[in-house]
């Protein structure tokens, strides 16, 4: 086999194979480069502004009635990581049923979004929030009183379920 | 002056601030370069550490400081131990003979702001050294006891050794023209005309060649990482590899310096050389001595910068293709150049 026909070499033409025309081409195109604007965000001072379609930490609805989450526990039967735990409660009301506890251990939860498709009330959808850190293993399972989110912080989420789901 | 004390003691105290300033330098190098690739990268670079993260270098050296030092079971432990101080003794050592400005009037006495001004054989000296460099990396990669370290030492042997020819016959040139291994004198003699002007295609001989010579892309192949690891500095941690680093640096500015003052008139302004005269500065004056620094620091300020930029433009060459570059094209031009140059000097 002669593998000295035909090279890369062979085919460039004079100027390219002397290299420097090339190189001082490549250097243009860097300098140019310097002067563009830059694609990096300055993270703490400059948030990220997430779209609707974003799937962050899952919330429970708060609207104007109170929690809107019957305690099916369905979403707790579809979660593939096991983060849900339900335990369902009655009152007197005309909507009985409500979650005595409901816990999501945000070290399991793996942002399927899965609880927020198989929810018949829209009680549970995925936020905007991405800044989830915990400084203990237990202050990752967040319960009841931290998961409810007022209404009026989902409608971008809650539109674009309605739109697109 | 008189005494070998005081002179000794001169010597010291110019020792003393070219050193540091030198590293201050290589620090300052550092950043510049991680400022640089980032905008080429359409990034922004370090800017957290002190205003405009000028701080990142110290804060990196810190970190540096406060690292474990590990040294790998089976090395070697002296040389493991040589290896770095070789590296960047040489890589300081160099600057002792690099004029940066002219002298100084102290009372009658010319004092010249370089440590060995107006050595005979300072070009000698600076080629010699940076043979001698090569120790280092030789050592290093040998002694970690590591594949990858040695084959790192290996390429850099004999890609230094290959490339230190084509850098030392480039510069005959220079020398034939000036007619003197002086640094100063090739410097006083580039008043009217700069050496480039004479020797375009020695310049290029030794851009080239100084790019091989400092493991600079596109000729990092000791450190080639996608191969190698780290090359020779793969079992070093903490200020041993930092000491690489810096030696690393410094070399780059040394090999910036000798291209200021070989080719590019040193600290002579171009086009009128009269401009010091015309601002009212004496002779001798300290006024001079920063206004010819400042003439020849911005020179190499510009090196620098091709350096920076080279590296992030030009992609790395495959070893056969180095060594190809080296013997068969560089070395010849060079021979080239001298036999040239020889010939213009005969016919003039």
């Amino acid at each position: 086999m002669n593998i000295t026909e035909n090279t890369e070499a062979q085919r460039l033409s004079f100027w390219e194979r002397l290299y420097l025309p090339e190189i001082v081409r490549g250097l243009s195109i860097t300098l140019r480069q310097m002067f563009k604007p830059k694609f990096t965000r300055q993270y703490p001072e400059e948030r990220w502004e997430p779209l609707g379609s974003y799937r962050g930490r899952p919330v429970l609805v708060l609207d104007e009635d109170g929690e809107r989450c019957v305690a099916c526990g369905l979403c707790s039967r579809v979660c593939p990581a096991l983060a849900i735990e339900v335990q369902a409660g009655e009152t007197e009301r005309e909507k009985e049923r409500y979650p005595v506890k409901f816990e999501i251990n945000m070290l399991r939860c793996i942002y399927c979004g899965f609880c927020e498709e198989v929810c018949p009330e829209e009680a549970i959808v995925m936020s905007k929030d991405y800044e989830l850190v915990f400084e203990e293993r237990e202050a990752a399972i967040l319960d009841k009183e931290q998961l409810l989110v007022p209404i009026a912080q989902l409608q971008d989420r809650l539109e674009f379920l309605r739109r697109y789901k | 002056m008189e005494t070998l004390a005081a002179q000794l003691l001169i010597a010291a105290v110019k020792a003393f601030i070219v050193v540091n300033s030198v590293l201050l330098a290589a620090a300052g190098l550092v950043y510049v370069e991680r400022r640089v690739a980032a905008w080429i990268q359409d990034r922004i670079g370090p800017n957290r550490v002190g205003p405009f993260g000028l701080l990142q270098p110290f804060a990196d050296v810190i970190k540096l400081y406060f690292k474990e030092d590990l040294v790998p079971a089976l090395a070697d432990r002296t040389f493991h131990r040589l290896a770095p101080l070789i590296s960047i003794a040489v890589a300081l050592s160099l600057y002792a003979v690099i004029p940066i400005a002219d002298y100084i009037l102290i009372a009658g006495e010319r004092v010249y702001l370089s440590v060995a001004p107006h050595i005979n054989v300072g070009l000698l000296y600076v080629l010699a050294m940076t043979s001698i460099g090569v120790y280092g990396i030789v050592l290093a990669g040998w002694s970690s006891n590591n594949k990858y370290s040695l084959l790192g030492g290996l390429r850099s042997s004999a890609q230094m050794i290959s490339y230190e020819l084509t850098l030392g016959l480039s510069v005959v040139g220079v020398v034939m023209v000036a007619g003197s291994l002086d640094l100063y004198e090739i410097i006083q003699r580039q008043q009217q005309v700069w050496n480039i002007v004479y020797q375009p295609l020695g310049f290029l001989l030794f851009l080239v060649a100084s790019f091989a010579e400092t493991n600079r892309a596109p000729f990092d192949l000791p450190e080639a990482e996608p191969e190698l690891v780290g090359g020779y500095h793969t079992e070093y941690s903490g200020m041993k590899f930092g000491l690489f680093f810096l030696a690393e640096y410094s070399n780059i500015v040394v090999a910036s310096l000798m291209m200021t003052v070989l080719f590019l008139g040193g600290w002579h302004v171009p086009f009128v050389p009269q401009l010091p005269q015309w601002l009212g500065l004496q002779e001798g004056s300290v006024g001079m001595a920063l206004f010819q620094s400042a003439v020849t620091l911005s020179k190499t300020a510009v090196l620098l910068f091709l350096f920076i930029w080279v590296r992030w433009t030009v992609p790395r060459f495959r070893y056969d293709q180095l060594m190809r570059l080296g013997w068969r094209v560089l070395l010849p031009l060079a021979l080239l150049n001298i036999l040239l140059t020889g010939l213009v000097l005969l016919v003039v």
